[in-house]
Order: C-alpha cells, then sequence, then structure tokens
C-alpha cells in the first residue's frame, strides 16, 4: 500500500495571513523570509512545528508564521518552550528572541535551557539595542553606547552572545547575518539537522535605533574582508582574492596573516576549523575574534554530541515502569501501613 | 478526661500480643503528647513512627510537626528545637490540641521551648543526662529549672542517654551512632505507656536499615518498651479505645502527601499525561520529592531553574496537551503571578499550588499562615480571574487536586489551589478512597473534522454553556494558530487593540470564571442554619473553627460553622448563608482577608478575627473570641 504522499509545501504555506508590524527596513523581514523559505525543507510536517517567543520586536515572530506559535513573556521563552518540548518530543520548537530578552531578563533561562540540551533551537537576534522601548542600550550595546537611558555613553560591559552559549555548554553554537541569506538558510538547516539545543546569533539591523551597527559585515563590498567564514574541514582563510588573509595560532593567541593567491593555508600553518572538538576551548578562542583586528566568525562555532533532557526524561519514565510496573493508583493509596475498620 | 483503672494483669492473663503486662492500666480517651528535641535527634521521625503505631491502635488522630527553618541550627539551642506534637483519641478530634499532656524533652532547650504549652500537671519526661550546666546556659536558663517545675508539673527525669548506651553494649557501634539511637528508646518508653504495639515500627526499621544499626534500633526500642514496665517512674500505663470511625480502610496522610498524590490521580481521572514544573521551596519541596518517586505513573517532573521557570515550562506542556501543575509557597508564587496572567490571557488550563508559610519576604517558612488569599486573588497586574479553592484538612489536598484539574480543563484556566504550612505536614487519619468512585472526565482536544473543510479556525470561539475556548495542540493538522500575551480578538484570536474588543474579552474572561459557580455545591452550615453566630473559615484552620464551635454548641450557645473551599468563585448561596445570622465571625490566620471581601463583595459585617503568628488557631483561643463576641453583642 503505498503511503499517503502529503502535497509539498512552500514559502508561502508558512506565511501567516498577518500584516508584518516591524519597521521598514528592520533586519527581522528577511529573517522572516529565509525561516519561512527553510521550513518547508525540513522535512517536518508544518503541524509539528512551534514558534515560542518573548517579549520585544524580534518575539512578535511567532504571529507571522502560519505554525503553532506562541509569544510568550518577557526572557521565558526557553522555559516554555522547555514544557512543550518535554512534554511533546515530537515537536520541532524553535525560540526566537533577542539581545535584551535572552541576555538580559532571560539570561538565567537561556543558561539553563542550553546545558539542558533540549533538542530544539533557539534564534537570538542581536541588533545591541531595545526596539521595542523605544532605544535603551541593551546588554549587547558596546561599552559608551549613547541612548535615551544612557545619554552620556553606556557603562555596563558588554555579554557576547557566542562566548555566552560555550560557557553554558551549548552543543550547537552559529552565527549569521540577516542579510545573508543564503548562509542563514544553510545555518537554519544545520541547526534543525543537530539533535540538541541550537543555539545561533543572528546579526540584525535596527534601522531605527541603531542603524548600521552590523554595516561591516553586511554590506557586500566590505563581508569578505570583515567576516571569517567557517567550514567544518577547512582552514581559516577570509579576505576576496588578492588580500587573503589566514589565521593561525601562536602561543596559544589568535594571529592574522597575509596569504599569497597561491599559498596553501595548511602548509602556511592556519588553523583548519574543526567543529567537533570536545573542549571549548578552541570555540571560545573564536568567539574572542572580533574587529578591527580580527574578522567576526560566521557559521558554526561547534557542534558536539550530548544526551539530550526529554530523551532521558522519557528514559527514566520507562525504567520506572520496568521496575515497578505502570502506575496504580489503589496499589499506591494502600502503599505502607493502613488499618481496616469494620 | 475521664478513666478507669484496672487491675494488674498477671503472668497468666496476657495480653493480646502475649506480652506480660505488669502494673495496672487506665483507660483514657483523649492524649496530646509533644516530643521536642535538637533537629538532630529525630524528633519528626519519632514522632511519624508513634503516629503510626497509633494510627494502628485505631485512634482518632491528628499531628503537628513544627520544626525549625535552618536544616542544622547550634545543637542545643532554642533556634535548633524540633517538635512534633499528636494528639489521639478514642473519639472524633478535630486539631493536634491546644495543650499537651505529656512532653519529652531530649535537652534544656526543648525543655524551655515547649514547657509553656503542657497543660498544669501534665506530665514532663526529660533527659537528664542532657541537663548538663553547659547545656542549660546554651538553653538560656540561668538556673536548674528542674526544682522549681516539680511544683507544676510531674517530672520524670529519665537519663535516656546512658540507659540507651547501655542497652547498646556489645554491639559494634560508636558512641556516636548508639546516641543517634535514643530517640528509638524513647519511642519504645512511650509505647508502652499508651499501650501502642510496635510492630509497624519494627516492621519499618527492619527495611530501612541492616546489620548493627537495624540491631541497635530495635533493641533500643524494646529496651525503652522494657524500661516501662520495670521503672518505678511509671506507676500506670494507658489504653486509649478505639475511635469510633466510619467503617473503611485508613491510613495516615499529609496535606503534601496527599497533594503528590492527588497530582498522580489526576493523570489517571482525566486519562491524560501529567507535567509537574516545580522550583524547590518550603514547604511545598516535598510533593515535588514524592511525585518524583512515581515515574511509573508516566509523569514528568522538571525542576526548573527559578520559579518563574517552573510555571512557565508548565504552561508550555499545557500548550502543548499536558496537564501542567506547578507548586510552590508564597515567595514562589508570587514570582510566577506573571505568567499566570498569561495563562489567563491565553486561557489555558494548568494547576497552580501555594502551600503558603508566614511572610512577608522569607518570613519564617516552617510557619503556617493564610496570608496569600488576596495576593493570589488579586495580585496579578490588570483583571485577572482565576478559579481559587482551599484545601481544609490533609486528606482534603488529595480530592482538591482532582477537582482543580476537573476545573482547569472543563473551563480552559489556570486554577489556583492553596495549602498551608499546617496542612502540608500535618497527619491524620484518612479514609482511602475507592479508587472507582472518583470523579473522572474526558478532555476533547479540538480536531480538524470538527470544522468545516474551508473555515479557518478560531482559537477563541467559546463553548456556548462553559465560555471555554478550543484547546488546539501542536501536532493537529489544519489547527496551526497562534496565541499570546497581546490582548485577542474574540473569535479569531488575532492580535487587535480596539476598545470595544478589550472590554468584551476582560468582560468574557470574568464571565467564565464567574460560570464555574454552577458546578461548585452550595455552602454548608454545621448547626442550626440560621442563629445569633456563624464562624466562617477557610483553609486549614477548619479543624479549630469546627473543635471551637462544637464545644460552644454543647454550652447551649447559638453558634453555627461554615467553612468555604471555594473562594473564587463563591458558592452561589454564600450571601444568603451570611444574611441568615445576626453576627458573623470570621477566624483567619492573616489581618482579615477573607473577612474583607465577604464585606465588600456582601455588604455584611463579618468581624474579623485575626491571628499572624506563624502558628495554628488553638480551638480555645476561638472558643474564648466565641464567648466574648457573644457577650459584646447581647
Ligand atoms: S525598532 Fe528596530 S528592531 Fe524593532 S522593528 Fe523597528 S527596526 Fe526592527
Amino acid at each position: 500500500m503505498a503511503a499517503e504522499v502529503a502535497p509539498k509545501l512552500t514559502r508561502k504555506d508558512f506565511v501567516a495571513d498577518q500584516e508584518v508590524r516591524w519597521c521598514p527596513g528592520c533586519g527581522d523581514y528577511s529573517i522572516l523570509a529565509n525561516v519561512q523559505r527553510v521550513m518547508p525543507e525540513l522535512g517536518v510536517p508544518r503541524e509539528n512545528i512551534v514558534f515560542i517567543s518573548g517579549i520585544g520586536c524580534s518575539s512578535r515572530f511567532p504571529y507571522y508564521m502560519d505554525t503553532y506559535g506562541f509569544h510568550t513573556i518577557h526572557g521565558r521563552a526557553p522555559a516554555f518552550a522547555t514544557g512543550a518540548k518535554a512534554a511533546n518530543p515530537n515537536l520541532s520548537v524553535w525560540v526566537v528572541t533577542g539581545d535584551g530578552d535572552g541576555l538580559s531578563i532571560g539570561g538565567n533561562h537561556l543558561l539553563h535551557t542550553i546545558r539542558r540540551n533540549l533538542d530544539i533551537q533557539i534564534l537570538l537576534f542581536n541588533n545591541q539595542v531595545y526596539g521595542l522601548t523605544k532605544g535603551q542600550y541593551s546588554p549587547t550595546s558596546a561599552l559608551g553606547m549613547r541612548s535615551k537611558s544612557s545619554p552620556q555613553g553606556s557603562i555596563d560591559h558588554p555579554v557576547d552572545p557566542i562566548s555566552y552559549a560555550l560557557g553554558c555548554g551549548a552543543t550547537f553554537v552559529a552565527r549569521t547575518i540577516d542579510v545573508d541569506a543564503k548562509h542563514m538558510q544553510q545555518v537554519l538547516k544545520r541547526a534543525h539537522d543537530h539533535k540538541g539545543t541550537s543555539f545561533i546569533e543572528i546579526l540584525q539591523n535596527c534601522p531605527v535605533f541603531n542603524d548600521g551597527i552590523w554595516e561591516d559585515v553586511e554590506d557586500r563590498k566590505t563581508r569578505a574582508k570583515n567576516t571569517l567564514v567557517l567550514e567544518h574541514g577547512e582552514p581559516l582563510v577570509f579576505g576576496s582574492e588578492g588580500e587573503r588573509k589566514g589565521i593561525l595560532m601562536q602561543d596559544g593567541r589568535p594571529q592574522v596573516i597575509d596569504l599569497a593567491d597561491d599559498d596553501d593555508p595548511k602548509e602556511r600553518g592556519v588553523v583548519i576549523h574543526d567543529e567537533k572538538l570536545e573542549t571549548p576551548s578552541y570555540a571560545s578562542a573564536l568567539a574572542t575574534l572580533t574587529r578591527p583586528d580580527f574578522p567576526l566568525p560566521v557559521g558554526v562555532i561547534r557542534e558536539v554530541e550530548k544526551t539530550c533532557y526529554e530523551e532521558l526524561l522519557e528514559d527514566q519514565i520507562k525504567e520506572a515502569v520496568d521496575q515497578k510496573g505502570a502506575g496504580d493508583l489503589h496499589a499506591l493509596l494502600h502503599s505502607g501501613d493502613t488499618w481496616t475498620v469494620s | 478526661m475521664s478513666s478507669k483503672t484496672s487491675e494488674p494483669q498477671g503472668p497468666t492473663s496476657g495480653d493480646s500480643d502475649g506480652k506480660t503486662d505488669l502494673k495496672p492500666t487506665t483507660e483514657i480517651d483523649d492524649v496530646a503528647i509533644r516530643f521536642a528535641g535538637d533537629s538532630g535527634d529525630g524528633m519528626q521521625l519519632t514522632g511519624t513512627k508513634f503516629t503510626d503505631e497509633t494510627a494502628m491502635a485505631g485512634n482518632d488522630l491528628s499531628t503537628f510537626p513544627d520544626f525549625p527553618a535552618e536544616i542544622r541550627a547550634p545543637a542545643g539551642t532554642m533556634a535548633g528545637v524540633s517538635g512534633f506534637q499528636i494528639h489521639f483519641s478514642s473519639h472524633d478530634i478535630h486539631t493536634p490540641a491546644d495543650r499537651v499532656d505529656l512532653l519529652i524533652a531530649f535537652n534544656p532547650a526543648a525543655l524551655r521551648a515547649n514547657l509553656e504549652d503542657v497543660r498544669s500537671q501534665g506530665m514532663v519526661v526529660i533527659n537528664s543526662d542532657a541537663f548538663t550546666q553547659k547545656a542549660l546556659t546554651r538553653a538560656g536558663y540561668e538556673e536548674d529549672p528542674r526544682e522549681e517545675l516539680k511544683t507544676r508539673y510531674a517530672l520524670v527525669e529519665i537519663p535516656l542517654t546512658r540507659l540507651n548506651r547501655e542497652a547498646l553494649q556489645g554491639l559494634s557501634l560508636s558512641q556516636r551512632e548508639a546516641d543517634r539511637c535514643k530517640n528509638f528508646f524513647a519511642l519504645g518508653l512511650l509505647c508502652w505507656l499508651y499501650c501502642r504495639p510496635t510492630e509497624a515500627t519494627e516492621r519499618w526499621l527492619a527495611g530501612k536499615f541492616k546489620g548493627d544499626v537495624l540491631q541497635a534500633n530495635l533493641t533500643t526500642l524494646r529496651a525503652g518498651f522494657a524500661f516501662g514496665e520495670t521503672t518505678e517512674l511509671f506507676p500506670v500505663h494507658y489504653t486509649i479505645p478505639s475511635a469510633k470511625i466510619e467503617a473503611g480502610t485508613y491510613r495516615n496522610i499529609t496535606g503534601n502527601s496527599a497533594l503528590a498524590w492527588g497530582i498522580l490521580a489526576a493523570g489517571k481521572q482525566l486519562s491524560m499525561p501529567v507535567f509537574l514544573g516545580a522550583y524547590p521551596i518550603t514547604p511545598a519541596s516535598d510533593v515535588l520529592h514524592e511525585v518524583s518517586r512515581h515515574h511509573e505513573f508516566g509523569i514528568k517532573t522538571f525542576q526548573a531553574e527559578d520559579e518563574m521557570a517552573a510555571v512557565s515550562s508548565t504552561i508550555g506542556a499545557a500548550f502543548a496537551g499536558q496537564l501542567g501543575v506547578t507548586i510552590s509557597s508564597g515567595p514562589g508564587f508570587i514570582l510566577k503571578q506573571e505568567a499566570l496572567g498569561l495563562a489567563v490571557m491565553v486561557e489555558l488550563p494548568l494547576v497552580a499550588i501555594n502551600v503558603q508559610r508566614a511572610g512577608p519576604a522569607t518570613g519564617s517558612p516552617t510557619k503556617t499562615e493564610q496570608g496569600d488569599l488576596l495576593a493570589v486573588l488579586f495580585g496579578r497586574h490588570s483583571q485577572s480571574p482565576v478559579p481559587v479553592l482551599a484545601a481544609s484538612t490533609p486528606g482534603d489536598c488529595f480530592h482538591i487536586v482532582l477537582e482543580a484539574f476537573h476545573i482547569a480543563t472543563k473551563y480552559m484556566t489556570p486554577v489556583v489551589v492553596l495549602s498551608d504550612g499546617y496542612l502540608a505536614n500535618s497527619a491524620e487519619p484518612w479514609k482511602i478512597p475507592d479508587v472507582d468512585s472518583l470523579p473522572r472526565s474526558t478532555v476533547n482536544f479540538a480536531g480538524r473534522e470538527t470544522m468545516g473543510a474551508d473555515t479557518e479556525f478560531e482559537p477563541y470561539r467559546r463553548d456556548p454553556a462553559t465560555l471555554a475556548r478550543p484547546w488546539a495542540i501542536p501536532g493537529t493538522p489544519g489547527l496551526e494558530h497562534r496565541i499570546g500575551g497581546l490582548t485577542k480578538e474574540d473569535i479569531s484570536g488575532n492580535v487587535v487593540y480596539t476598545a470595544e474588543n478589550h472590554q468584551r474579552m476582560v468582560d468574557l474572561r470574568a464571565a467564565k470564571v464567574a460560570r464555574i459557580a454552577e458546578d461548585i455545591p452550595p455552602l454548608e452550615v454545621e448547626g442550626p442554619d440560621s442563629g445569633e453566630l456563624l464562624v466562617i473559615g477557610w483553609g486549614g484552620t477548619r479543624g479549630a473553627i469546627t473543635a471551637a464551635v462544637e464545644s460552644a454548641r454543647e454550652d447551649g450557645l447559638s453558634v453555627s460553622q461554615a467553612y468555604i473551599r471555594h473562594l473564587n468563585p463563591f458558592p452561589s448561596n454564600l450571601k444568603e448563608v451570611l444574611t441568615s445570622f445576626k453576627h458573623v465571625l470570621c477566624p483567619e490566620l492573616n489581618e482579615g482577608q477573607l473577612a474583607m471581601l465577604l464585606r465588600s463583595r456582601f455588604l455584611v459585617d463579618v468581624q474579623s478575627f485575626s491571628k499572624v503568628a506563624g502558628q495554628p488557631f488553638k480551638v480555645q483561643e476561638i472558643r474564648e473570641r466565641i464567648d466574648s463576641f457573644l457577650t459584646e453583642k447581647s
């Protein structure tokens, strides 16, 4: 008997009938479009896909996806996602959060959700500003950023989302850019294929409150120079033809060297990217690469395997049933000392 | 206290368990005793074992464990004193008793902390080995109190530490290990004193320990029993005839165990998987512990990173189609309020339990209070109505969880259940319900088949009977939809901000919760249903109120009693009940929260009787207030 073949879904099937209400030119538009494009390619029935968000501009995301969606409260989306995924491991759960939602009010939930390694995807849109509350500095804003709540400049040292995720023990960490459609789609697919919590920082422009913060990596003309595109097994090489450079490690410190077009980077000692290293020190070193001295790494920084929370949870239930038999309410109520009055 | 004494039974007329009774027994009908010692002395365990034996002896009983918040407060200090009170009787009782007939104090601090609760001329048993000058000083005694005590109490001094050590000679235990067993010596002694069997304790020990430790505990338990028989310190011992209670199979249960079992039962009775998200907090953690021991029921337990994650994960599980339940105490519950507001907005079912404790702030974590009533009703921002139920006895904690789940799923709403620190840890004999007679209900998730082929799913189209919206869970093809905290349009669930829709949704949510009153039984009045005075209460004060009102009625006063189990919505006949009495008195372990509600809702002159001391009401306190109230009003 031939299995019924479901009609192939397209991007349109994931577009909700709601008017999208981000500001014109917001980086969120292109992220939405790319997520909608990737969905049909994941092989997941639409009804099994759930988008869960917190509060902020990015967190309006679920309203625009024609999947199951839950727009929750500030910072707590990872906890809602934990409950949903633990309840039904068949669901493909996507958390959408921002730098304020995920790293400020929700920093604790992000930490614990990542370390439990539920098989979910967390997309953190980083625009280094609070957009929805109209322009205050965020936990990823640069020191000295002037904003409505920091007219003399922010005196907070920023947190780096990638380093944070690595510190939480993330099994999949990646970075991509709002305007780089192809790269983002690749990263989203990889994140979905990874078994465990996938953390993706998406650099996102907020033209209203923090315009141009990622310009040097968003602009096609300067992107090659300013980004290091990571590929597993490939050398850490960046820059365009004629201006190729590589990264090697000297005394435990990264260093940029110039490469001639016909140089073999391996022979020159350029580091070969390895996502699978168990110890996070290499990935952490990559995370510290910042402009202007270094290019910004994009792509999959780390992917390793670990057990997933929701599976262990189900295993414990099976183990308990194997040992004690399925729960019997009558037996439970009569366990221990009882006495009968006649 | 009535009593009759029988002659000693000679060796030939040994009692039923074959032991020979060398001393006369006196029959009494009601006793309250308290074990008190350092928190490391095992008082809670000793009390619990004595409770089990008492239950097996067929008495009605009520217990009150009272322990310090510190896990190991400095030994020998007042701060480290742990107590366990048990009241047992040949008749129906409602409270752990205001005063105890016997106190057994393991050290001077335990004596000093508990003495005022011993009735005049009551028996005070002390471990005389612990009454060193140093220990007296630590307890804050300037001089040895023993001489003075003898004038007011029947003081019995027992060298407990020495007797226990002697009993355990020959076993390969360190002195420290041996000393740790002395609570079982005391238990054996009290079992003899009140003619309790020791079998259940021996069985329990055999299941718990092995080798020398088992042998030591058994030996000292029996040595304590034998000491009672032979010592001249106790000329008689007491029997308390079994209580005449309804036929059935009974067990002891605390409120926390009952909550845990109610949660496990809910999965069975609603035929749905349960998800418990919780963060450890006193005095609610035991519920998480007990449920976590029973994964064979298919329940998923999640120890969250904090209280917000506990409730959020629970709502996430409810969104995904499970019975979500979260549990905490006041400080944790308050942290959950924001997420509960979301659950109100998205109209998902879940049960949020608050085992109240004394506050504000950290307050006294192990002490009881009813201070959170208004907070759970009104403590979320904006208009955020939730049904609220309050358990009134330890056993009721089981049934109330089932009822809460039934309401939550039928009306698609979060439901709050209130317990308190007193109910949580107090035990009472509980008639085990017949599983087949427990209420069952079925939950119907929304399915595509219920809609026309081309119709859009409408997540806020309500059932006209209950006003509940459909529960459409991820995984259901064709019902993909979005919910969230933003104001929803009626029927479509789309985000809209019109004034008219906002008002309508506020009204609908309120009407839905109000409609639950149709499922709530009318408020029952115990005693005449009209008259001079109605004493009305809620939650864990029920036992004390009942005992006080019954005693007042026995003395010919015109007093009735009612207790409110459903605090939102109220039973529909509540106003009628309140207005059938000339006066209404409302005892509460807060500053008059229910009284305030009743006054504002019904314009009835409800008089508050407030106590906020971290301790339950004493029966006598309520009784005296009834008397003074009636005198003032006459
Ligand atoms: S405020 Fe900034 S981030 Fe928010 S929608 Fe507008 S452009 Fe986008």
